[in-house]
C-alpha cells in the first residue's frame, strides 16, 4: 500500500522546513544567486561554509568544559576572555567575542538570541531547531523558569536565573557544574558527560551514569 | 579604538527609540535601566551596515537588567537578571 497511511506521523517529531514563500525569503534566495552571479563569492565556498558548520559539535564544548573542570587557571582565562582561551585548544570563533558564563550553586545561566538565532555555530554546530523557534525566543525571555521546567530544570528559589539574550556580536557557552564523584576522572572522559543542551543552559545536572 | 564611555558597574539607560533600520536593541529592553556587567570590543554599527561595513565601530557593553523590573507580573526572584549587548551609542547614564 501506497497511500497516506504507510507512515507514521506521530513519528515525526521535527518538521520539514517549508519551501520559501514569504517575499523575505524570496529576497533572500535572489540575492544569494546575484551575488554568486557576481563573482563576490562562489557556490564552493559557500558549501565549504556550511561543511565547515556541520562539522562542529557540542563535542567541541565538552573539550573545554572539561579542560576549565580540571585546570583552574585555564578556567579563569575562559571566564576572562574566551575568545583567546579557546584558541588555546584550536578553536576560533572569530570575529565574534566568545563569552562563557559558568553556572554555580547559586547561579544557573541559559542562552537565548531572542530576534535571531544566533548560536556559535563555528563551535558548537547547528544549533536544535527548538533554540529558533519563536516559542522558545520569546518565552525564555519571559518566564525562564517555567520554560527550564519543560525541559526538566527545575530551580529552587535560592538559585538565580541568569537569562543571556544574545543579540549583537557576542556568543556565549554556559560552563556546566562538575558533576560529584568525578574527581579521578580523566579530562577525556569528562567531556564525554557534556551535552548539547547543557552548553544553551536547558539542562542543569549533568549524568554520569 | 576609542575610550569606553563607561565602566562596570554604572548604571545606564537604554533608548527608547525605532530606528527605520535594523538594530539590534529588542522592543522588551528598550527603555530600562541596567548596571554595566562587562566592557565588550568595537563592532561594526548594525544600523549603518545597510551602507557598507558598519563604521564607525562601536563599543558593545553587557547591561544587566532585574527580571523582576523587564516583567510584571514575573515569575521568579528578586535575583533573576536578564544580560544584554547593547552598542554604546544606545546608552546614556541613568539618574
Amino acid at each position: 500500500m501506497t497511500g497516506h497511511d504507510d507512515h507514521d506521523h506521530g513519528r515525526t517529531f521535527q518538521p520539514d522546513h517549508p519551501e520559501p514563500t514569504s517575499d523575505a525569503a524570496l529576497v533572500g534566495l535572489a540575492l544569494r544567486e546575484l551575488l554568486i552571479e557576481g563573482g563576490h563569492y562562489t557556490a564552493d565556498e559557500e558549501q565549504a561554509v556550511i561543511a565547515e558548520m556541520q562539522g562542529a559539535s557540542p563535542e567541541n564544548g565538552g573539550k573545554i568544559v572539561a579542560r576549565a573542570w580540571t585546570d583552574s587557571d585555564y578556567k579563569q582565562r575562559l571566564l576572562h576572555n574566551g575568545k583567546d582561551a579557546i584558541k588555546e585548544l584550536g578553536f576560533d570563533l572569530e570575529p565574534y567575542e566568545f563569552t562563557v558564563m559558568e553556572n554555580t550553586e547559586g547561579v544557573h545561566n541559559v542562552i537565548v538570541c531572542t530576534l535571531c538565532s544566533c548560536y556559535p555555530r563555528a563551535l558548537l554546530g547547528m544549533s536544535p531547531a527548538w533554540y529558533k523557534s519563536r516559542n522558545y525566543r520569546s518565552r525564555v525571555v519571559r518566564e525562564p523558569r517555567g520554560v527550564l521546567s519543560e525541559f526538566g530544570v527545575n530551580l529552587s528559589d535560592d538559585v538565580d536565573v541568569r537569562v543571556h539574550d544574545s543579540t549583537a556580536e557576542l556568543r556565549y557557552m554556559v560552563l556546566p557544574q562538575r558533576p560529584v564523584g568525578t574527581d579521578n576522572w580523566s579530562e577525556d572522559d569528562l567531556a564525554a558527560l557534556i551535552t548539547r543542551d547543557s552548553l544553551i543552559g536547558t539542562q542543569r545536572d549533568l549524568s554520569t551514569k | 579604538m576609542s575610550e569606553p564611555l563607561f565602566s562596570v558597574g554604572q548604571r545606564v539607560q537604554i533608548a527608547d527609540r525605532t530606528p527605520p533600520v535594523h538594530h539590534r536593541v529588542p522592543s522588551y529592553a528598550k527603555g530600562h535601566v541596567g548596571v554595566i556587567e562587562r566592557v565588550c570590543g568595537m563592532h561594526a554599527n548594525p544600523e549603518l551596515c545597510i551602507r557598507g561595513d558598519g563604521k564607525p565601530f562601536q563599543r558593545i557593553y553587557r547591561v544587566r537588567i532585574p527580571q523582576t523590573d523587564l516583567w510584571a507580573p514575573y515569575e521568579g526572584t528578586d535575583g533573576d537578571k536578564l544580560e544584554i549587548e547593547i552598542f554604546e551609542h544606545w546608552l546614556e547614564l541613568a539618574q
